[in-house]
């Protein structure tokens, strides 16, 4: 329970955190935060991992990682490719 | 042993503050222009870290490695193989996978027994925020590729909308209004399904003009799924990681949401179909035409000009010949600004893809406030491919759907040339006063062709 209590305020804060610094985002800059933010929400790839640590470990289990592993990851190295590419084309006068 | 598996709990935890650091200074740096692409790699840099500390106590490294290589390959080729005018459906696709792999791994937390009633709970949030965000994700990337056209009006997708508020009432229900503490698959399949199913129902209705709201939120929430599977895991990384991307996506939603002058309720509930009961004038008047080598004559002799693009550009595929056509302005003493509304085109920030890809500088781009208070200034502006973001009944006419939204107000520059197919109205389904005023001339055609004509024209 305290655990849960004292992650929920991790939770808040971050999106407080988050909030603050993005706020004032250029519109150019609109498309690649959003790809960039959605390469970083491939974080779920940390978690499809942590799925393959525990004990009890059935077939079910197993195949659900692979497919949270291998889904994570194509969102992990997609975003974060494609973000660079568009980010390299944007140029100043 | 247990030492050890202490230490290496203890270091994960470390490189996780580490990792968790780097997130935060990688997100802040990617919303500068000068510091984006470091920015970028910083969060990279944050998620190789956090992954391979992870790795290390994996329990059968095969199947990982094997998911992990088989993603990178395809993720890596859908990368750096899509056309840029194809980045909205493919940003939404990869969103979709995220939002997927959550998902699945709320269902592996669910058949291996939650632990107490609070891990239950956010079994049964991820899943529904991480299905929702999947299938919601795919009917986007569907709508945004063109492959998938219903209208908000047919049954199918009344259905739809109806399951996914059956979805949300099952979750609430199954979540807080009942005490099953032992894993029930049937109960739980049952929320599985309708949480699939009611993420169709999330972004079918909703129209083409409104994707970047859409597409902004579907972001957040993949975010917001992460953090919960955090919570779920008790892992701090995908907290603070999930929190950054739930908040970065909510704040372009705002943004969106504000640039249309609608609350995000009315946008993802109404549309604008109920919210147009206003009185609706017929606008009667004369179009004036234009031909090419008139406009030309005109373009020639201004000092300043503004470029409006739309959706319009984009598909027509116009950003290279209408850089060009900047270019040559620019040569014979013009000068040139692109004025750039906040929800023009499919994504936030459409355009401003579309003009960096065809090499156009982003410092000549403006946004409607700082080009507005100079509008009576500027001889022509070109509207290519936009109408709702130049409608003039925004401020003109306060009956109309779309008033009360700020616009490019371009009908008080001296010139107005729109460039667009035919007579038929935006996606709000308004008329365009703009198109009857008197400064106004129409140059009807494809957006490439005309400007292509002008380019021409200018070369000769």
């Amino acid at each position: 329970m305290e655990t849960y209590i004292l992650l929920g305020f991790v939770l808040v804060l971050s999106i407080y955190l988050g909030l603050e610094l993005i706020s004032k985002v250029p519109s150019t800059l609109h498309t690649p935060l959003m790809s960039g933010a959605n390469a970083i929400s491939g974080i779920a790839l940390v978690g499809a991992l942590m799925l393959a640590v525990g004990d009890q470990f059935g077939q079910l289990q197993e195949v659900l990682a692979f497919l949270a592993v291998t889904f994570a990851s194509i969102n992990v190295f997609g975003g974060y490719l494609v973000t660079n590419r568009m980010l390299k084309m944007f140029k100043k006068k | 042993m247990s030492i050890l598996i202490e230490n290496l709990s203890t270091l994960q935890n470390v490189i996780y503050i580490i990792s968790s650091m780097l997130f935060i200074t990688g997100i802040k740096m990617l919303g500068k222009e000068d510091t984006a692409v470091r920015g970028n790699f910083l969060s990279a840099l944050a998620m190789f870290i956090a992954v391979s500390i992870t790795l290390v106590n994996v329990v059968n490294p095969l199947i990982i490695i094997i998911g992990i290589s088989v993603g990178a390959i395809l993720g890596s080729v859908i990368a750096l193989k899509v056309k840029m005018t194809s980045i909205p459906e493919m940003v939404a696709l990869f969103n979709g996978f995220g939002g997927l792999a959550t998902f699945f791994i709320a269902w592996s937390e669910y058949s291996t027994t939650p632990e107490n009633y609070f891990q239950y709970i956010l079994i049964m949030l991820t899943t529904f925020i991480g299905g929702v965000t999947f299938t919601g994700s795919i009917v986007a990337y569907g709508k945004l590729s063109e492959r998938l056209t219903i209208k908000k009006t047919s049954l199918i997708t009344k259905l739809f909308t109806t399951i996914f508020y059956v979805s949300l009432f099952y979750l609430i229900y199954s979540a807080f209004f009942t005490d099953i503490f032992e894993p029930n698959f049937d109960f739980y399949l049952i929320l599985i399904i309708l949480t699939l199913l009611g993420g169709i129902g999330f972004v079918l209705p909703i129209g083409g003009g409104d994707m970047p709201v859409v597409i902004s939120l579907l972001n957040s929430f993949s975010g917001i799924a992460a953090a919960f599977a955090g919570l779920m895991l008790l892992n701090n990384v995908l907290i603070v990681a999930g929190s950054l991307v739930g908040a970065s996506g909510l704040i372009l939603t705002i943004i969106m949401a504000k640039a249309m002058n609608r609350s995000i309720g009315n946008i993802l509930f109404v549309g604008y179909a109920a919210s147009s009961s206003g009185s609706k004038s017929e606008e009667t008047g004369e179009v004036k035409p234009i031909n090419v080598s008139d406009a030309f004559l005109i373009l020639e002799n201004a000092s300043s000009v503004l470029i409006v693009p739309g959706y319009g550009m984009a598909v027509a595929q116009a950003q290279h010949v209408v850089r060009e056509l900047g270019e040559l302005l620019e040569a014979n003493g013009t000068e040139v600004k692109y004025g750039i509304h906040p929800v023009a085109g499919r994504m936030p920030g459409h355009m401003n893809v579309l003009l960096a890809e065809a090499n156009v500088p982003y410092d000549v781009l403006v946004e409607p406030d700082d080009v507005n208070p100079t509008m009576d200034s500027v001889d022509v502006t070109v509207v290519i491919g936009a109408n709702d973001v130049v409608n003039p009944s925004a401020t003109e006419e306060p009956g109309s759907p779309i008033y009360g939204m700020p616009i490019i107000e371009v009908h008080n520059s001296r010139t107005v040339f729109v460039l667009k197919r035919s007579m038929s109205s935006g996606f709000a389904g308004v008329q365009n006063p703009l198109f009857f005023k008197e400064n106004t001339r129409m140059l009807f055609g494809d957006a490439k062709e005309s400007i292509g004509g002008l380019v021409s024209e200018f070369k000769e």
